[in-house]
């Protein structure tokens, strides 16, 4: 049995599908990343799993539970959403927003105990994001706020991780930081991680597993190896994208191509995919 | 942890220092008038000088009701405008700015021509006219997200259609209903009297219920998707806290008239002492805004040797020019 099972779901958006009777399993303990070009319905796929769109046609199960069963906190006990951004017009400090995550545990007035404070300690510790303890989120870089949000999840204490492109806009440095936060909490916690990603080495360098979505449907599933095939991804995206294989990982790696250069080339009929349509992940 | 203090460590003396505050506040404003002695009114608190039934009388029917009601009406004020910057994410948002003060002194006034008594008819048609005008306002703030001016702009329009509303209400109105109807629009709270108390006890609920919900109003503030995976419900925490924050307002509304810029000023210093945590900032804002409304009505009442000055005159002298402050802030 699968720890996430998502049965020929359907998902609207203003009353038009954005997600198309898609069918994927993600194992206990997987490092799973949600691949497609944008408005593929990447987003949308993940908030359904967060519990957080109303499913159209189909099931999610958590746990052999259909997602729909548990209540709110339950739910967020059991997994944790880690959005692009949070909002930072009102100045809470860095671990106030931390303690945040402690909500779904705590009782009526949110009031929390010694033993919470030592878990957003050890979370932020974690993330590398205890010297910012008393600052305000206004004040920090892009790559703070992102681990402060990481911080939140891990203070959350679920054991499902889902992420919305937490490398986006980030340097590389920053990137490979985050990802190896998330390799580490998978080793160390168990925890099984959820990711939705436009950097497909990223992807291929981390990812067990992939799910390639094109147009709200399933393209591909599958280990990097046979999901980022040159064929595919060229198709998928509507542009010349070269794979070879990385010297160093031997996992397969994606250089784009420009359109000039692609010309010259005479390999597969590759660009003859249409464009999807220009829409901004819903 | 450094940079942190608790909650219940910081909860207890923040209120406690707060509640010093509004004991001396209510004190002053028992013992300063313009009618009587002050000096004889300390006398008689501590039990010495000669007993005085004149002084008595003032201070305990006059005072105590006018008082009691201030306190009331700049805790619900206070709170309201906490409550509506954290919902409409705009820390320039306040139940007069926004209109919704004036959307319920319409409701109100429409049931004075209707003959309402005080309570539940007065009470209900200014909760309907508050709750009507929040409705625009949140309808507004939804169209254009992320334009926080163009809310504000709404509101100020909102405010001056309502206010021709009145005007248009009391010229059609019999001279007897008349004198009502412009205390509305200055907003003071010389009406106060035996039968406004009970009323009063109404918000002490609201300001329960609302504390209650200070932690998921914190999750609120971060993002409502992500205060939903949190484990809020979001859609049910926003409808309470808006049905008891006009509520509130209506309430005061019909006690006290307009009264402006309360629900800016208070809240506004509270956040820059004690941070955004609401589960500080609630407790404190109820306990800061009564303090300062006694205070103000206080110098209301007692600067000019000649008469009163209506209190929404001395809360809009400080407020106003803190909220083109605050925008002059922000623009930058």
């Amino acid at each position: 049995m699968s720890l996430i099972e998502v049965r020929g779901v359907t998902l609207q958006y203003d009353s038009l599908p954005v997600i198309k009777n898609v069918s994927v399993d993600v194992e206990q303990g997987e490092f799973f990343v949600i691949i497609g070009p944008n408005g593929a319905g990447k987003t949308t796929l993940l908030k359904a799993l967060a519990g957080l769109h109303p499913l159209f046609e189909g099931d999610i199960q958590v746990r052999q539970r259909p997602i729909g069963d548990y209540s709110r906190k339950e739910l967020a006990r059991t997994l944790a959403l880690v959005p692009q951004q949070i909002n930072a017009d009102f100045p809470f400090t860095v671990v106030e927003t931390v303690l945040m995550g402690r909500y779904p545990h705590l009782g009526l007035l949110a009031v929390e105990s010694k033993k919470d404070l030592q878990l957003a300690e050890q979370a932020m510790e974690f993330t590398e994001i205890a010297h910012l303890a008393g600052r305000r989120l206004g004040q920090l870089s892009g790559g703070e706020r992102q681990r402060v949000i990481i911080a939140r999840a891990v203070c959350q204490q679920s054991k499902i991780l889902l992420l919305d492109e937490p490398t986006a806009s980030l340097d590389p440095a920053h990137q490979l930081r985050i990802m190896d936060l998330m390799e580490r909490l998978r080793q160390r916690e168990k925890i099984t991680i959820v990711m939705v990603s436009h950097d497909l080495n990223l992807a291929s360098a981390y990812a067990d597993r992939l799910l390639l979505l094109k147009d709200g449907a399933v393209e591909k599933v599958g280990t990097p190896r046979q999901v980022l095939t040159q064929k595919l991804l060229s198709q998928s995206y509507g542009c010349t994208l070269l794979v070879d294989e990385n010297p160093l990982l031997g996992t397969p790696r994606v250089s784009l191509v420009s359109e000039k250069v692609a010309s010259t080339i005479d390999s597969e009929p590759i660009r003859n995919a249409p464009i999807s349509n220009e829409r901004d992940d819903l | 942890m450094i940079g942190y203090i608790p909650v219940y460590k910081k909860l207890i003396p923040v209120t406690l220092v707060l509640s010093l505050l509004l004991f001396i506040s209510m004190l002053l404003g028992l013992t300063i008038g313009s009618s009587g002695d002050t000096g004889a009114a300390w006398k008689l608190w501590l039990g010495q000088g000669e007993p005085d039934a004149t002084l008595e009388v003032i201070i305990w029917q006059l005072r105590w009701p006018r008082v009691l009601l201030a306190a009331t009406v700049g805790a619900s004020l206070s709170l309201g405008g906490l409550v509506f910057q954290a919902l409409l994410r705009n820390p320039l948002a306040e139940p007069y700015i926004l209109g919704v003060s004036g959307g319920s002194a319409v409701g109100a006034i429409l049931g004075i021509l209707a003959g309402f008594s005080l309570f539940p008819g007065l009470t209900l048609s200014s909760f309907v006219g508050s709750l009507a005008v929040l409705l625009l306002v949140l309808l507004l703030s939804k169209r254009k997200e992320g334009n926080s001016d163009s809310l504000l702009l709404g509101g100020v329009m909102v405010n001056a259609f309502c206010g021709a509303i009145i005007m248009f209400l009391i010229s059609v109105s019999k001279t007897a209903q008349m004198q009502k109807i412009i205390f509305w629009l200055m907003g003071d709270l010389s009406s106060a009297g035996a039968d406004s108390l009970p009323l009063l006890l109404g918000v002490l609920p609201c300001f329960l219920l609302i504390f209650i919900l200070a932690q998921p109003l914190n999750l609120l503030l971060t993002g409502r998707e992500s205060a939903s995976a949190m484990g809020v419900n979001v859609a049910a925490v926003m409808l309470v806290l808006l049905l008891t924050a006009s509520l509130m307002v209506s309430l005061t509304v019909c006690l006290s008239g307009l009264i402006g810029f309360v629900g800016l000023t208070v809240p506004h210093i509270l956040r820059m002492l004690l941070g955004s945590d609401h589960r500080i900032l609630i407790p404190a804002c109820i306990l800061t805004g009564a303090s300062y409304l006694v205070l103000c009505d206080l110098l209301s009442r007692s600067r000019p040797s000649q008469g009163e000055m209506s209190v929404g005159s001395v809360t809009a002298l400080v407020g106003a020019p803190l909220f083109i402050g605050l925008l002059w802030r922000g623009r930058r």
